[in-house]
């Protein structure tokens, strides 16, 4: 850039703008986002640490490798059902029915499958198919007659129950059988370790790759770019982060593939979100609907598609979950099922707002919405404490989302 | 790209857009009464009128915004229903609107884009920040990122990028709404010249404005609305106070008779 026979890059021709380069250059624009509170996923990665910590310091076990293996096993699950969530909190929507989604999605494989017998296949399918028409039903209501999803889901919360108890029948419960494929993914189905260590070095591959190439062709269009040593700094942290956490997690059982599994379903919203139309469309309609209708975009089928993929990935949660606990029963999906699904969405860094969020905090909120439960159960608590102290996690996250979106308004970033 | 592209729209003087009757009723309100409206290749009209008198709706039920309650429409000949943004976007009947209609939690490249990536399943970043910043040189904008969301900018920065998506699809017609309240005297001239630059490739323009003299710099024909109806047709030549009279449906009216005591007051006894 400093080059003087160069003519300037074609977006560094206002003097005003400091421009960041190199590494500092990075971290100052980093700060300066959240300074004006832009927080991103800065938050949830300090509760994690914070979190860790403090369950650590009072029962040893909860760091040890196997209870770190057990806890993603757990995470898949409501993991799948937040991912969802991701997608309707984006639109400025809510749906409150996830959890009775997920427990009739787990009821639909205890009947179709262990009692019917079905293939397993078709009864996964099955209880996706009925995620999608619920969320299909969810977007009509709201795009015909004007019904707030929050209203629509609540009583869909209750309507999807009464299913899930119906076709349960009077026994209430179907286990399923230990040697199918099924409960073996969920319970103890874990990665060759050659596969995990390949699978934590891809991401930082995959993003020196991208990264050349997208510099390459900024350059090629006069544009600037942050400059390889960003690029470097930001692929080698992942990439070390991701191969000590995987090699931990090796000295135990491995990285579970329902794990797996879920993070590859948040890396492909990711893509989703930030690379596509749709992406763009979906942010544009939480942004702003009647903008986002002026530009030509369908906003009836965004909030459809947004809904469907909802209560879709609902319904695969509750087909990992049944799978995990190796029983369809009248309990799947109720109790802190919703709300750790919505708070995991929020404690990520998703807005409640709409217009701001991604498919990572999912990812991250889950991690700490499960890193409380567990470290919880290991103290030996009641779920009536672990339900409180849940409560309360959500609720700080709201006000830090809150307090977060009242900053960006007075320093003019939306 | 605005500028760069031969256009093969309709001759100069050629009828591209034409409203027979167009009402509009919001409930008790009548926005719109039997409006009759003519937009031809390479002219530009100016719809003027006092607050409330319509344009602003007139403008919306060509964008496919509201759906007007009666009258037809005719585009290059052939009647048509304007029945969402989308369709006559793809039409080619741009709008800048009033209120700019852009989307605060994004970036500027993302607005002017919007609902028109390019490559909607692998979006192409690099090309569409690069048209970004061709097109807003052309207006002379003064953006300093356009990776910003639209948030940060300035009411004049705003608009500003409201006139350069409009210019994104090539248009047949772009209708502006108030394009210039919130400019600078010198984006204001730029956005003047950009009117006459696209009114040159043979686009039709609809300008909305309240200021008189824009308005006669660039106006082949200025159309009058008053209390949602058509109250005249004039041109550039037309005299100020006429101009007045038939905004404000007198010639007993407002400004007339502050002129008038302005003018006692300066030619005293
Ligand atoms: N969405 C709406 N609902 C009800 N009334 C409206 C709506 N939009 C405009 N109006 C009414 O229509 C009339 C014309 O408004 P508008 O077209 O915005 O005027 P102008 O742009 O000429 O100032 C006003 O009386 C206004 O109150
Ligand atoms: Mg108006």
């Amino acid at each position: 850039m400093s080059d003087p026979n160069k003519p300037a890059a074609l977006d560094r021709s206002d003097s005003r703008v400091r421009h960041d380069e190199g590494i500092g250059g990075a971290i100052r624009a980093f700060v300066d986002r959240v300074r004006s509170g832009d927080l991103g996923m800065l938050p949830v990665a300090v509760g994690l640490v914070l979190i860790s910590a403090v369950f650590a310091s009072l029962n040893p076990v909860f760091l040890a490798p196997n209870n770190l293996v057990n806890l993603l096993f757990d995470a898949a699950a409501v993991g799948c059902i937040s991912l969802g969530i991701v997608c309707v909190l984006i639109l400025g929507e809510i749906d409150l029915s996830v959890g009775s989604m997920s427990g009739l999605a787990s009821a639909l494989i205890g009947v179709l499958w262990a009692n019917m017998g079905l293939p397993v296949a078709v009864a996964i399918l099955a209880a996706l198919a009925a995620g999608a028409v619920m969320g299909m039903i969810y977007a009509t209501l709201l795009n015909r007659f004007g019904m707030p999803s929050f209203v629509s889901t609540l009583s869909g919360l209750l309507a999807l129950l009464g299913m899930q108890l119906y076709i349960l029948g009077p026994t209430g419960s179907i286990n399923l059988s230990y040697n199918s494929a099924l409960v073996k993914f969920g319970q103890i189905l874990i990665m060759p370790h050659w596969l995990s260590l390949l699978l934590a070095i891809l991401p930082g591959v995959v993003m020196v790759v991208n990264g050349l190439s997208v510099m390459r062709r900024r350059a090629a269009a006069n544009l600037s770019s942050p400059g390889l040593s960003v690029l470097l700094a930001k692929a080698g942290l992942l990439t070390a982060a991701l191969l000590i956490a995987v090699v931990y997690l090796n000295q135990g059982r491995g990285v579970p593939y329902m794990f797996g599994l879920f993070v590859l379903l948040v890396v492909v919203m990711n893509y989703l979100l930030t690379r596509t139309k749709w992406g763009r469309s979906m942010f544009a309609v939480g942004g702003n609907r009647e903008a986002a209708r002026r530009s030509g975009i369908n906003v009836n089928r965004i909030r459809m598609s947004a809904f469907m993929l909802c209560s879709s990935l609902a319904a695969l949660g509750g087909v990992l979950a049944s799978a995990r606990l190796a029983t369809a029963s009248q309990q799947a999906g109720t109790g802190d099922v919703n709300l750790n699904a919505i708070a995991a969405a929020v404690i990520g860094g998703t807005s409640l707002f709409g217009g701001r969020g991604s498919a990572w905090s999912a990812l991250l909120g889950i991690l700490v919405i499960q890193a409380i439960s567990n470290g919880l159960t290991l103290l030996n608590l009641s779920s009536s404490l672990r339900y409180m102290i849940t409560g309360a996690v959500l609720a700080i996250a709201v006000i830090v989302d809150s307090l977060a979106r009242q900053s960006r308004a007075s320093h003019g970033r939306g | 790209m605005a500028t760069s592209q031969p256009t093969t729209h309709a001759a100069k003087g050629e009828p591209i857009l034409k409203l027979r009757g167009v009402s509009k009723q919001f409930g008790a309100v009548s926005a719109l009464t039997d409006i009759d409206l003519d937009i031809n290749a390479g002219e530009v009209v100016a719809l003027v009128g006092d607050n409330g008198a319509g344009k602003s709706t007139l403008v919306k039920v060509l964008a496919g915004v509201h759906q007007p309650t009666a009258g037809s429409i005719e585009f290059m000949g052939q009647p048509v229903t304007l029945d969402s943004p989308g369709k006559a976007l793809e039409m080619g009947i741009a709008t800048v609107f009033q209120d700019l209609a852009l989307c605060e939690n994004l970036d500027v490249v993302a607005n002017l884009f919007l609902g028109h990536e390019l490559k909607p399943w692998a979006l192409d970043e690099v090309q569409m920040e690069v048209r970004a910043w061709t097109l807003l040189r052309e207006l002379a904008a003064r953006i300093p990122s356009v990776r910003e969301p639209i948030a940060s900018l300035s009411g004049g920065q705003r608009q500003t990028v409201a006139i350069a998506r409009s210019l994104l699809l090539d248009p047949k017609i772009i209708m502006l709404d108030e394009p210039t309240a919130a400019l600078g005297v010198a984006q204001t001239a730029e956005v003047l010249n950009l009117i006459e630059r696209v009114r040159d490739r043979g686009h039709g323009v609809v300008l909305i404005s309240h200021n008189m003299e824009d308005v006669r710099a660039v106006a082949d024909r200025i159309v009058v609305l008053r209390l949602g109806r058509n109250n005249g047709i004039f041109t550039a030549e037309t005299s100020n106070s006429e101009l007045v009279a038939a905004i404000t449906g007198a010639t007993e009216n407002a400004v007339s008779r502050r002129r008038a005591r302005k003018e006692e007051l300066e030619q005293p006894a």
